[in-house]
């Protein structure tokens, strides 16, 4: 009997690591892309707005081959992002059950933006022949607003399952009453929303200038690989300064809001002022192993005085405490070590700039820029594995465990299977697709649009 | 009207939109499917894509729409559904990925075979995804999603019903796309190709209309509570849609120029808005009302703001997307 007793739990217990890895890594997969939906546009506008005003067909040409590269990650990003509402409802159908009518706020909100971003990004990315230039160019901006406006909605959803506040729940734990303007500005959202919306641009702005970088190592120094490096990488490095602010504000209000996310980002394990701020390193029950110690500094970071106390682990119930500290240590390290090397790297081509006019002369700037885009990258990973990981065993801090929320569908582990085959052809595929319009690009110049992306009218309906 | 049913309606006109214009785009990857060999099926081909290229994201979105409205304003079914119907609800997911980056990496990939790959993929997922969706519709108006959700994995779909339903779901998107790609291959002054595809639109008509009627057969076995409200409140919109059906395939068999859209679309509307009535008030015929899975007021409060601000807003940005593509100023 007690054996009985045990399997259903050990098949939800398996169903749950399940469920948690498919939707770390559906949704880990997805945020690339969307954050090429954010941010991509304002990176287009600004070469297409160059272009017009400048009458400058180098930047034409950017804005016009970056759109036709939209057009194959918005459509993989359009179709991964589905996969995720599906994934509320097949992974975790007790979470949408207790809290639809909270946690759904936002995303019907955000339904709005993704709509106007779907129909303004078909017609600028299809208008570009036959539209006049700015009628063309504004119809693109409107994807400015409704990718930051689509960011804000997503992670204040997000956020209020780390800060969950603006409903009431009666005694049998229904909601039965929602305050909506209290769900969508929750106490995460003043940070949350601004660090993943800088990160959206950090990510585009180095990843688009790593592929000049690369080109421009190979030897490619035209100037269309120059004005392709230093718009993206200027919008980067704009964010960078703004993104360490930012963050460096969100790490103090984890530490208020989520005492145990911070503990486990930190190694803390005893609760107390003088925290020493450890620099990598294995998290154990007895401190931080083979790590940079460096006295005081976490208590400093928190309160701004070294004797800030600072809650550690073992003051939280064990069963309320978040998994994989080390991975969590380390996860947070990487982010804030990335952001800072960014910092650096703007330092760099800005004293450049200053002195000279020109970027770094040295092939090591190029290697560095060539790199930062996969830095972005891994960067933003860090980052939800902190908001993410950190938050467990909750899926709505104190109100709903992750263990509650998960399916008891069979099939979970073969599901998970199937999606990281799938994906793993579709990300090999959009990128094969993606090298192979690069190289054609290259090959033919700008042959193929030879009468120029505006022919005139006459022409065009000929 | 409470604000449930009020959500509840927002809900149908979603999937009403969904239907017609997603429904269309499913068509189209049908029609693509059995154009034939790589030549043979160029011209049609070329005529799907062209009109396909620039709507199907916004199409798509409708779907997002559907779900995200359901999850919000009605939980408990929505948890009741993704927990009973998963098979079929993974199946259309992953047919939705595979259709989207299909149709999207054979205009950039290189080298036939890649192309004629992707196409494939695009054009099987096209079928396969309606199909499923149709089940889970079926099983839901037969009754077969329990309140408390969980419901048996496979005996609740693989049935009569929703087997037909989901057959039914393939057949009215390709009849929808058969019918829009008449307009299209005219507006184009591709006479040829407008014959293609009347004979075409006029096929699924008649597949349409024949599961339709063995899909009322089958709801008379399997599924009471509709059928009896069907056959009653919801008489006038089934007449209504034979009606728009008939005269849909009298003015394709005259070959006449009268427009062939809002006949095609209104015979669909009428069943949705039908099978609306039938279900009526239930979410889950018989075991989740309306108002049983409705979210509070406050909520349902914001799915009315979102809903008005589409309306303003959503709505003629779509219009102003489709009557670019109508005019050709939109290409690659």
């Amino acid at each position: 009997m007690p054996l009985l007793d045990a399997l259903p739990l050990a098949a939800s217990a398996s169903n749950l690591l399940a469920a948690r890895e498919q939707m770390a890594f559906t949704l880990g997969f997805h945020i690339v892309l969307s954050c090429l939906g954010v941010a991509l546009p304002a990176t287009i506008m600004v070469a297409n707005y160059l272009a017009l005003k400048r009458d400058d067909a180098d930047a034409m040409e950017l804005a016009r081959r970056w759109s036709k590269a939209m057009a194959v990650t918005f459509a993989v990003g359009a179709v991964t992002g589905t996969v995720l509402s599906f994934e509320f409802g097949l992974l975790w159908p007790q979470f949408e059950h207790r809290f639809g009518s909270v946690f759904g706020i936002a995303f019907a909100i955000e339904g709005i933006f993704f709509f106007l971003e779907a129909i303004f990004l078909a017609i600028y990315i299809y208008g570009w022949k036959r539209l006049s230039p700015w009628a063309h160019f504004w119809s693109g901006m409107p994807m400015v607003i409704t990718g930051i406006g689509g960011a804000f909605s997503v992670v204040a959803a997000n956020s209020w399952m780390n800060q969950p506040q603006g409903f009431t729940l009666n005694a049998a734990g229904k909601v039965v009453d929602v305050e909506p303007l209290k769900v969508l500005i929750n106490p995460a959202t003043g940070y949350e929303v601004p660090h993943m919306i800088l990160a959206a641009y950090m990510v585009v702005g180095f990843l688009v200038a790593s592929i000049y970088a690369v080109g421009m190592l190979k030897g490619r120094r035209d100037r269309l690989h120059r004005l392709g490096l230093l718009i993206p990488l200027t919008i980067g490095l704009i964010a960078t300064p703004i993104q360490l602010f930012v963050g460096d504000t969100a790490a103090r209000a984890v530490a208020d809001h989520q005492p145990a996310k911070f503990a486990g980002m930190e190694c803390i394990q005893e609760t107390g002022g003088h925290q020493t701020e450890y620099v990598g390193g294995i998290c154990t029950d007895d401190g931080v192993k083979a790590a940079i110690p460096i006295p005081d500094l976490d208590s400093f970071l928190v309160g701004f005085s070294p004797d800030t106390k600072v809650v550690g682990l073992k003051q939280i119930p064990a069963d309320e405490r978040p998994p994989a500290n080390t991975l969590l240590h380390l996860a947070f390290d990487t982010m804030v070590g990335i952001g800072s090397a960014l910092l650096l790297l703007g330092l760099w081509l800005a004293w450049s700039w200053w002195k000279k006019r020109d970027i770094p002369q040295t092939p090591w700037f190029l290697r560095a820029v060539a790199i930062s885009g996969a830095g972005a990258i891994l960067a933003l990973w860090c980052g939800w594995i902190v908001t993410e990981v950190g938050r467990q065993p909750w899926i709505v801090q104190g109100y709903m465990r992750t263990e509650e929320a998960v399916t008891e569908a069979s099939g979970i582990w073969f599901s998970f299977g199937l999606v990281l085959l799938v994906y793993a052809v579709l990300g090999g595929v959009a990128i094969a697709v993606l090298r192979g319009m690069s190289r054609r690009w290259r090959e033919q110049g700008a042959e193929p649009e030879a009468e120029g992306p505006y022919a005139p009218q006459a022409e065009a309906t000929s | 009207m409470s604000a449930a049913d009020g959500a509840a309606a927002i809900l149908w006109v979603g999937a009403t939109f969904y239907a017609l214009f997603g429904g269309a785009d499913f068509g189209g990857g049908f029609w693509d499917l059995i154009a034939g060999g790589a030549e043979r099926g160029e011209r049609p081909r070329a005529l799907i894509q062209r009109s396909l290229t620039p709507v199907w994201e916004a199409n798509h979105v409708w779907l997002i729409f559907v779900l995200v409205v359901l999850w919000t304003a009605f939980g408990p079914a929505f948890s009741a559904i993704f927990s009973t119907l998963y098979v079929p609800l993974a199946l259309a997911a992953l047919g939705i990925v595979l259709r989207g980056a299909g149709f999207a990496f054979r205009k950039s990939i290189e080298g036939l075979s890649g192309r004629r790959a992707a196409g494939a993929t695009f054009a099987i997922s096209s079928v396969l995804t309606p199909f499923f969706m149709g089940t889970v519709v079926g099983a839901i108006a037969a009754g077969n999603v329990p309140a408390a959700g969980n419901g048996d994995a496979f005996s609740t779909w693989i049935q009569p019903l929703p087997l037909l339903i989901g057959a039914m779901f393939v057949a009215t998107g390709a009849y929808l796309a058969g019918v829009f790609l008449v307009g299209d291959a005219r507006r184009a002054g591709d006479e040829e190709l407008e014959r293609y595809f009347e004979l075409r639109a006029l096929g699924a008509a008649v597949v349409a209309g024949a599961l339709a009627v063995a899909g009322l057969f089958a709801l008379h076995s399997e599924a009471h509570y509709v059928y009896a409200r069907l056959v009653d409140q919801g008489l006038p919109l089934v007449i209504l849609s034979l009606l728009c059906g008939v005269a849909l395939l009298a003015v394709l068999l005259r070959g006449g120029r009268r427009p062939l859209r809002p006949l095609a679309a209104g015979a669909v509307v009428a069943v949705i808005w039908g099978w609306a009535v039938a279900q009526f008030p239930y979410l889950l015929p018989t075991s989740l009302r309306i108002d049983q899975a409705a979210a509070p007021d406050a909520t349902m409060t914001i799915v009315f703001i979102v809903f008005a601000v589409a309306a303003v807003l959503v709505l003629p940005s779509l219009a102003l997307l489709y009557s670019l593509g109508q005019k050709d100023l939109l290409g690659e």
